[in-house]
């Protein structure tokens, strides 16, 4: 939920990381932590288990700079991605501004993609969200694998309405901003619509 | 998108002046208040380095979590969390619909202190964010939108943001 403060000028929107276990969404996270400038984020906070794997979420505060005075920070969560953890993906989403959907690109983990999207709109539809009325991206991760499927089938299974779609190699920061830039605009936008402007 | 949660600079400071009361009556360190999405609203307190915005985010976390064990033990939710440590503590309660406050505090104080100081400064901390709500209640059926600073962002200026 966008957060607007006009006594400290500060606006805070939330971003949620979402896709199938092992896509690489807290790496994009990573990765963002670690080419972002000290003074403009916060700490990376990881509640994930022994092995790395995503136990609630990541959370990322990023600050962008100054629009029209306000100070503008991006909130980004990531979800766990493994299916017997909806509960916590369900509460992650209180509140979203906007979504990255991280798709793995191997053939092997095609059906785990289309079963996280659907698993997506069912739990936004609770919160009362329409995937196709929220700012919205996808991102084709894992684009170095041999075994990968194609830009147009990735396409024509999971992207359904036009969305911005990057291809990444998250763990080496290929695609990695341009995926955030693109939700971060929409939101943006949003807020300008929602305002009337 | 639902409406953007907002803090007018009047309603700011009169609950800044709240928490403030509310640090020293009850001998506390820290009283810090957030929203239930993670957003950081105000803080007071003695605790200079805290890293507020992951108290923040961990906060909201650990209150939707618990919310959602209520409700598979079908209760509506436990509108208090107490939390004991070695040397300090957290007392953690809803203050309006979708505000959380935390209070942290040593063997200066106790549990049932904070408890009784919360209480009162929840009632008049519940009247501020009823009045923030019925602004901008009013700002929107006048339709100024809620006199965002968006209303003009330009492209450029999004462009600008990430460079
Ligand atoms: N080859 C390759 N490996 C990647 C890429 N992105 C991420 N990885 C690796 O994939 C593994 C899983 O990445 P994570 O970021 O932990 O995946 P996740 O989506 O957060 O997984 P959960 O937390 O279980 O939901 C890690 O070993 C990453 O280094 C990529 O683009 N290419
Ligand atoms: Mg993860």
């Amino acid at each position: 939920m966008t957060f607007i403060n006009y006594a400290s000028r500060e606006i805070n929107c939330k971003i949620v990381y979402y896709g199938p276990g092992l896509g690489g969404k807290t790496t994009n996270l990573q990765y963002i932590y670690d080419s972002t400038a000290a003074q403009s984020k916060g700490k990376l906070i990881s509640l994930a288990t022994e092995t790395d794997r995503t136990l609630f979420f990541d959370f990322l505060p990023l600050d962008l700079g100054t629009v029209r005075g306000f100070k503008t920070r991006f909130h980004l969560y990531t979800v766990p991605g493994q299916v017997f953890y909806d509960a916590s993906r369900k509460l992650i989403l209180k509140g979203v501004d906007g979504v990255v959907f991280v798709a793995d690109s191997q053939r092997e983990r095609m059906d785990a993609n289309v079963e996280s999207l659907y698993n997506l709109e069912l739990n936004l539809k609770q919160h009362g969200y329409e995937l196709d009325k929220l700012p919205y991206v996808v991102q084709f991760n894992k684009r170095d694998l041999p075994n990968i499927v194609s830009y147009e089938d990735l396409k024509s299974e999971l992207v359904r309405n036009g969305e911005p779609i990057f291809e990444s190699v998250a763990n080496r920061g290929i695609g990695v901003f341009e995926t955030l830039k693109a939700v971060a605009k929409q939101v943006l936008m949003e807020l300008r619509k929602n305002s009337g402007g | 998108m639902t409406t953007p949660v907002v803090m007018y600079e009047q309603e700011y400071e009169q609950l800044k002046n709240v928490i403030t009361r509310l640090c020293a009556d009850a001998n506390a360190k820290f009283v810090f208040l957030v929203d239930k999405s993670g957003q950081q609203i105000a803080a007071h307190g003695e605790m200079l380095n805290l890293d507020t915005t992951s108290l923040a985010s961990l906060t909201a976390g650990n209150v939707a979590a618990t919310d959602g064990l209520a409700h598979l033990i079908g209760e509506r939710g436990f509108p208090v969390l107490s939390h004991e440590g070695e040397r300090d503590h957290m007392y953690i309660s809803k203050v309006a619909s979708h505000i959380i406050l935390v209070v942290i505090f040593d063997e200066r104080s106790s549990l049932g202190l904070v408890r009784l100081r919360v209480k009162r400064a929840t009632g008049e901390m519940t009247s501020i964010f009823e009045s923030i709500d019925s602004k901008v209640a009013r700002e929107r059926d006048v339709g100024v939108g809620f006199d965002s600073p968006f209303a003009e962002i330009t492209e450029d200026d999004i462009e600008a943001l990430f460079n």
